[in-house]
């Protein structure tokens, strides 16, 4: 058995684990990272990265068929496309290779010590990981955890067979027929989406009476227009029930009281994430728990002194750009600086067919929080770039206060605002105001020219609508 | 753009200088028709200086405590002439006078060469004294509720934590009260504005307010009748029960020419009584000229506090005012002191002077006499004291008198035969109101 001492021991090499890592080299903190699987987590091998290579497959694969199908407005016909699933997902396989070998990289270059294997907790202080050349024991002074999360299954349909997580969707070499999505949620829709466009026909099925419950109507309806344009079949509070007897699909309540069986080829489960800590023998520790999240502070502390955790295991938002910087704030704190979660806001983005982006608060939410407010939408319809792009639906939504001005929210839906994301966040962490927004040039043509409007709609003198 | 310079007007009362006591504005403002510019002080007024046009201070000609002579420039203002502010097109002359022609202005170069000068025609002065761009009108950034999140950049919240500042107790100043970098700094360097917590930290501060105005003649009064005046000062304590009985009968349907009645009237008509009876303590002491100028009319100075300081309105000719005679005037003088509009004829004048703290008036006093007067009344706190009666003790409402007297021409004897009449008119009210 090895020992091994050190600073800073690192539970899970995801995004929020990796960063903090990094960072923790980076200021000369003696730091070990463990991992029981590929370095970068859920994110980089079966999440973010490899669903938005296949999200992008089907989009291309999706211009090629409208061509074939003579569909575009501007005249442009192709032969009928075809896709060798096997080698798009080998492609996908390749970036998150190359992303992972990158993430070794980073942390070798911060001279992170990297342990392979399963981490448990022996003690507040002790760490006992399996590994492939046997048991080692880490003791640390200070420990993150950043185990993150993984697919919620339903008890009565199980992955394996033609039960699926969205691990397994990102894996298939072969297209399914006919796929049913259990779960209406970003995910099944952004995955939905895809297959929908390759061609499979696919059902989601949602107990709740809209899709996207996270975001309001006037953000999901171009998605819903887009999903029925798709033929994406979407059934509201219908409850899955399990597969059928022959396992060739799946049986649902619907809406209405009624049974009905659906058939698919695979059905595909999304209804959750839940925290990736029962190998973690947290019951050597007394860890103050949120639900089945762990609680912590504003400096990402747990009820423990000395251990921290960050990412998915502490709850909503489970983004892995929440992730990153819960890290990276954690690494700097053991490195003895003042630091304390003090974000403005966090962007959400839905990579379905428009996206959505959204950060801060929506009208209703600023309502809620006791604003008076302001609100300034802006239409795609009337932005230049938008249609030229040949993607015209959508807007971008700003949301301030009515005294001061001070945006509180901004949101959009449409082809491509996922890009958006990066003006919205520095608008709202930097405190701006409607007039900073509509005050600054933004670059004609493009999708951007919708936020400095909105802002001006907002203000009362919109230029372009 | 003309200038106009706007002079020290006359400001009545005879006078001749004024000290200059408040600006109102600074060089680079931006002053409206009847904005004030200005506060000056004569002997004992204040008085305000409106501007009479519009335009931009480009200079002001005395600082707070000198002493301007009326008729001399007080500030020059930017104002428009004619065309629109911005345009640079006119010369700086003074408004109304025809603008002088350019080569009437350059003779001796002119004479000097040899040729005519006809490309000196074009006037220079524009570019010698370019327009400024009116100062857009700053409103401060509101100040952030308490409570509220602080709005700052993620750098600004970074550099206040590396600080040790708390930033919830920074005020922003950039627009809806956003903290920046210069506002870390400033606060930084001053300090938090309240204590936040309950520690205490000495102090090095020295904050110098200079003596002017007001403030600086009260001080000069004070000094000169403390340095000149040998005071006595005699306390004798008055049973008011009485008093407080008649005033409180006197006071319960007040009307317009009645108004209710505080102790100082019944005070005042005391006074009248025994000065009556003692002409030699309503008096003006001229000490340089060895004379005691004996009043006949008795003019009550009443010490006020006013929210610029000390200031004396008079109750002129007390003898011919009965009870609520007295009140109305001492609440028009009192009020008057305090809003600023007390005349110069209000607030001199005076041959004895009353001073009086009410609630805050303190056990006893040492009153400083209103040179060149003789004779100061102090009116200390009411209060009901135990008071033996001869067989027990009973409560009774005892008020405090502190006189102080010009010792040079009054004698302790004189001033205590004063005092005791005022206790005992005071005491036996019917007294005060029958003639003996």
């Amino acid at each position: 058995m090895t020992e091994i001492t050190c600073k800073l021991l690192v539970i899970g090499a995801g995004p929020g684990g990796y960063v903090c890592a990094i960072r923790a080299g980076q200021l000369g903190i003696d730091t070990v990272i463990v991992e029981s699987g590929k370095l970068g987590g859920s994110c980089l091998n079966v999440g973010c990265i490899p669903s938005k290579a296949m999200i992008h497959v089907a989009e291309e694969f999706e211009k090629a068929a409208h061509a074939a199908a003579g569909k575009t407005p501007f005249g442009l016909t192709a032969a009928e496309p075809k896709l060798d699933l096997k080698q798009a997902v080998a492609w996908k396989d390749g970036i998150v290779q190359r992303l992972n070998n990158g993430v070794a990289g980073l942390l070798r270059k911060a001279k992170v010590k990297i342990v392979h294997g399963q981490a448990r907790f022996r003690d507040g202080k002790t760490v006992a990981v399996e590994t492939e050349t046997g048991p080692k024991v880490i003791t640390a002074e200070t420990i993150v955890i950043a185990t993150g999360s993984h697919p919620v299954e339903l008890p009565f349909l199980h992955f394996g067979g033609n039960v699926i997580s969205s691990t397994g969707a990102l894996a298939l070499t072969e297209l399914p027929k006919r796929l049913v999505v259990v779960g209406g949620g970003y995910i099944g829709l952004e995955l939905g989406t895809a297959f929908a466009k390759l061609g499979s026909k696919v059902t989601v099925v949602e107990a709740q009476e809209k899709i996207l419950p996270l975001y309001d109507a006037e953000l999901t309806t171009p998605v819903a227009k887009s999903l029925s344009a798709l033929g994406v079949e979407v059934l509201l509070g219908a409850r899955a029930l399990g597969p059928t007897a022959k396992g060739d699909g799946l049986r649902i309540e619907t809406a209405d009281g009624k049974e009905q069986e659906l058939p698919a080829d695979k059905i595909l489960v999304t209804v959750g994430r839940a925290p990736a800590t029962s190998k973690l023998g947290l019951d050597e520790l007394v860890l103050d728990m949120d639900g089945r999240f762990i609680r912590i502070g504003e400096r990402c502390e747990t009820s423990m002194r000395g251990i921290y955790a960050i990412g998915d295991v502490t709850g909503e938002p489970m983004l892995a750009h929440r992730a990153m910087a819960q890290g990276e704030m954690v690494a700097e704190i053991v490195a003895g600086e003042p630091r304390l979660w003090d974000k403005a806001g966090i962007a959400a983005i839905c990579f379905t067919d428009p996206e959505i982006v959204s950060v801060g608060l929506s009208p209703a939410e600023a309502k809620t929080a006791g604003f008076e407010t302001k609100t300034g939408q802006f239409p795609f319809q009337a932005n230049g770039r938008a249609m030229t792009r040949h993607g015209e639906t959508g807007f971008v939504r700003v949301v301030a206060r009515a005294d001061n001005h001070l945006v509180l929210g901004i949101q959009a839906v449409g082809q491509g605002v996922s890009e958006l994301s990066a003006a919205f966040g520095l608008a709202i962490e930097m405190g701006a105001r409607l007039e900073d927004i509509a005050g600054t040039i933004h670059a004609h043509p493009t999708l951007g020219e919708g936020f400095q409007e909105s802002a001006l709609k907002a203000l009362g003198h919109a230029l372009h609508i | 753009m003309a200038e106009r310079i706007i002079k020290l007007p006359d400001v009545g009362e005879g006078i001749a200088e004024a000290e200059l006591v408040e600006w109102h504005v600074k060089v680079g403002d931006i002053v409206r028709e009847d904005d004030l510019i200005a506060a000056v002080m004569t002997d004992k007024a204040t008085v305000e200086i409106p501007s009479p046009v519009e335009g931009e201070v480009t200079w002001v000609g005395a600082e707070i405590g000198d002493t301007v002579a009326i008729g001399s420039a007080l500030v020059k203002l930017k104002v428009a002439g004619g065309a629109t502010a911005e345009e640079p097109a006119e010369a700086e002359a003074p408004a109304g006078l025809p603008q002088e022609k350019p080569v009437a202005a350059v003779p001796a170069t002119a004479a000097a060469a040899p040729e005519p000068a006809p490309k000196q025609l074009p006037t220079p002065k524009p570019a010698l004294a370019p327009a400024r761009p009116a100062p857009v009108a700053t409103t401060p950034a509101p100040r952030r509720p308490v409570g509220e999140k602080p709005l700052a950049s993620p750098a600004v919240r970074l550099k206040a934590r590396e600080a040790g500042i708390d930033l919830r107790q920074v005020q922003g100043s950039g627009p809806a009260g956003r903290v920046s970098h210069e506002d870390i700094d400033a606060f930084i360097q001053r300090g938090p504005e309240a204590p936040v917590t309950g520690r205490l930290a000495p102090k090095t501060a020295v904050t110098d307010v200079k003596v002017v105005g007001l403030r600086r003649r009260i001080a000069e009064k004070m000094a000169l009748s403390k340095s000149r005046i040998p005071h006595i000062t005699i306390v004798e304590e008055v049973d008011v029960s009485a008093l407080e009985d008649l005033r409180a009968a006197l006071n319960k349907k007040p009307t317009a020419e009645r108004p209710k009645l505080t102790l100082l009237p019944f005070l005042m008509r005391a006074m009248v009584k025994a000065l009556g009876e003692q002409p030699g303590l309503n008096a003006i002491y001229d000490d340089e000229a060895g004379i005691v100028h004996q009043h006949a009319g008795i003019h009550i100075g009443i010490a006020t506090q006013a929210p610029s300081g000390l200031m004396v309105p008079v109750v002129k000719h007390a003898e011919a005012r009965d009870l609520w005679g007295c009140a109305i005037e001492l609440s028009r003088l009192a009020e008057r002191a305090r809003d600023g509009s007390a005349t110069r004829d209000e607030l001199t004048g005076s041959t004895i002077t009353i001073t009086s703290l009410g609630a805050l008036g303190g056990i006893a006093t040492t009153p400083v006499i209103n040179h060149p007067e003789v004779a100061i009344v102090g009116v200390n706190k009411m209060m009901i004291r135990p008071v033996w009666d001869g067989t027990t003790f009973v409560p009774r409402k005892m008020m405090n008198l502190s006189s102080s007297f010009d010792h040079r021409v009054i004698d302790g004897w004189d001033a205590a035969v004063f005092v005791q009449r005022l206790k005992e008119l005071l005491e036996t009210p019917a007294t005060l109101f029958v003639d003996m």
